[in-house]
């Protein structure tokens, strides 16, 4: 990175020195503490403008046909409906009361109303502690609170009504999303406090979407059919395309985390890479083996499930760490998404507490290991491994309790308002008709 | 006048059409199917769940022929769409009690 004022290349220095002495389960997350120039630099806004624009991406169309390739080709429109409906939701709820709950000094629990509908905010405002404008990271962190309740909507797919995702969503963000945001990510947080690293999401969306998901697809129940009707993917085609998408939205993701365009937004592009190309062959090699043939929704949940492994860690493991985290996810998503789910017999329909909830289990623990300077990884002040990692244990069995359990009063509340299915006939005639009066195809 | 229907292995097509059109049948009908006979199907595997898909993409030919030709075209297809494996198909032939041709009105043998 080349500066053209020296003064600005000392200030952002001191800046990047002052965190790491801080303690980097406070750096490198989505709330720098470091004392920071008043105005916003241009390198990193740039970036930070590019990686929002890339998660966006992500949701659309990234996730919207990943899922919807997965499905049957009656209920296509209704995923691509339901993503899209519930990120544009959660926007507008973000600006409301999001961004203030999530980001704002309160409880250890969730902030306060002090930001909302951007309550104090102008364009000049300055990110606290960062040296982007705080809209840009308002706008990086609200495709966040989109992508996740999106990410949930998978495993209830093909059987849970248009209006009952649309409350779910509601309901599950700010009951879920904004407290555990808050409680990883802001200063005063609980997580943040007990020193658990989380560098891009990896409890924050994909352990709360994966166990949000997994409840959902137990409350909702199985796919009229499941078990013994054919419902292969229409179109692996798409859902490949889809995948795809989302590696490439996924460097905002997680090289966006960094909240600059430094040199930890570089480690994490690369641990976005290689992570991700370990567990894409881990999964392939594995299913070739037990399977008999490397399939091509194997490879591309592979990719995935190292995408999520990653995401707690990526700025903050060394490459050769991140290609660990990337083969250990892989494989044991692949253990989850085959035998213990056939072993329980539960219809997750893509797969998203299999691969968005187990990678992410293992991402955010192995994340204490090897986030150990002596494994090649950033370094935590005063690090002790079992520490740390017992942190990240209590980080996550917190989010997947509070998850778990808020979750399911919330599907619980639905079912008995608005219910959560569909009628038996009109889930089977398909959702894009019934839900939307509407064919995918008219081939 | 009868009606020759013919379940094929898709690739035979071609072969099928270039047999009858050396008979001097000059139409036929063709529609995209499934089915299943002595020839086993596969298994699909999408993550955990397994498929046994027994049904198999077959071509369905329809041609409409005089009384009189039904033998000869009987023996084109079957040597056309024979190869000798499992799954090779089978023909069934079935009474025609009027057609008509569309453009002009003739009827029956005039239209075929």
């Amino acid at each position: 990175m080349t500066f053209a004022h020296p003064v600005r290349a000392g200030l952002l220095s001191a800046a990047v020195g002052l965190a790491a002495i801080a303690g980097f389960a406070d750096m490198a997350l989505a709330q720098a503490t470091a004392t920071a120039p008043a105005v916003a630099d241009k390198g990193d806004t740039a970036w930070m403008l590019t990686s929002t624009l890339l998660v966006l991406l992500m949701i659309v169309p990234g996730l919207a046909l990943f899922y919807g390739g997965l499905v049957r080709s009656k209920n296509m429109l209704s995923v691509l409906t339901q993503v899209l409906a519930v990120a544009c939701l959660s926007m507008l709820m973000w600006v409301a009361i999001g961004y203030s709950l999530a980001f704002t000094e309160g409880s250890p629990f969730i902030g306060g109303f002090a930001k909302s509908f951007l309550a104090g905010v102008a364009k000049d405002t300055v990110n606290s502690g960062g040296t982007i404008p705080e809209y840009v990271f308002f706008a990086f962190q609200m495709t966040f609170a989109s992508i996740t309740p999106a990410l949930a909507l998978g495993a209830f797919a093909e059987r849970t009504k248009f209006s009952a995702t649309l409350l779910f969503a509601l309901l599950w963000g700010i009951l879920v999303y904004y407290p555990i945001a808050h409680m990883v990510w802001q200063s005063d947080g609980y997580l943040m406090k007990l020193g658990a690293l989380d560098f891009a999401g990896g409890t924050v969306v994909h352990i709360n979407a994966g166990i949000a998901g997994l409840v959902g697809a137990l409350i909702v129940g199985k796919r009229v059919g499941f078990g013994k009707d054919l419902m292969a993917p229409h179109s692996l085609t798409l859902t490949f395309t889809g995948g795809a998408l989302l590696w490439i939205g996924w460097f905002g993701f997680n090289a966006g985390s960094a909240l600059a365009a430094n040199d930890v937004a570089a480690l994490a592009l690369v641990n976005t890479l290689l992570a991700t190309a370990a567990a894409a062959l881990s999964w392939m090699f594995v299913e070739w083996a037990a399977k008999g043939k490397a399939s091509l929704l194997g490879t591309v949940s592979g990719v995935i499930a190292g995408l999520v492994a990653i995401t707690p860690a990526a700025g903050l493991v060394g490459p050769i760490g991140g290609i660990v985290l990337g083969l250990v996810g892989g494989a044991v998503s692949f253990f989850f998404c085959t035998t213990v789910k056939n072993a329980f017999g539960y219809d997750d329909t893509a797969d998203v507490f299999g691969v968005h909830g187990v990678a992410g289990i293992v991402g955010s623990i192995g994340t204490g290991v090897f986030v150990s300077a002596s494994l090649g990884g950033v370094g935590v002040e005063n690090y002790d491994m079992a520490t740390q990692v017992w942190n990240q244990i209590v980080a996550v069995i917190i989010a997947i309790v509070w998850c778990g359990v808020i979750s399911a009063i919330i599907f619980k509340v639905i079912d008995l308002t608005i219910g959560l299915r569909p009628a038996t006939d009109a889930e089977r005639e398909g959702l894009d008709i019934t839900d939307h009066g509407e064919r995918a195809y008219n081939m | 006048m009868k009606i020759v229907m013919a379940i094929i292995k898709p690739f035979k097509l071609d072969e099928v059409r270039d047999a009858l059109t050396s008979l001097g049948i000059h139409g036929l009908t063709v529609t995209e199917v499934r089915g299943y006979g002595r020839q086993k199907g596969h298994t699909e595997i999408y993550r955990g769940a397994e498929y046994a898909v027994s049904f198999l993409p077959k071509v369905k030919i329809e041609v409409a022929v005089p009384g009189d030709q039904v033998e000869r075209v009987i023996g084109a297809i079957v040597s056309a769409a024979k190869t000798g494996q499992i799954g090779d198909g089978k023909i069934f032939v079935m009474s025609l009690e009027h057609a008509v041709r569309i453009r002009t009105g003739e009827a029956d043998a005039d239209a075929l």
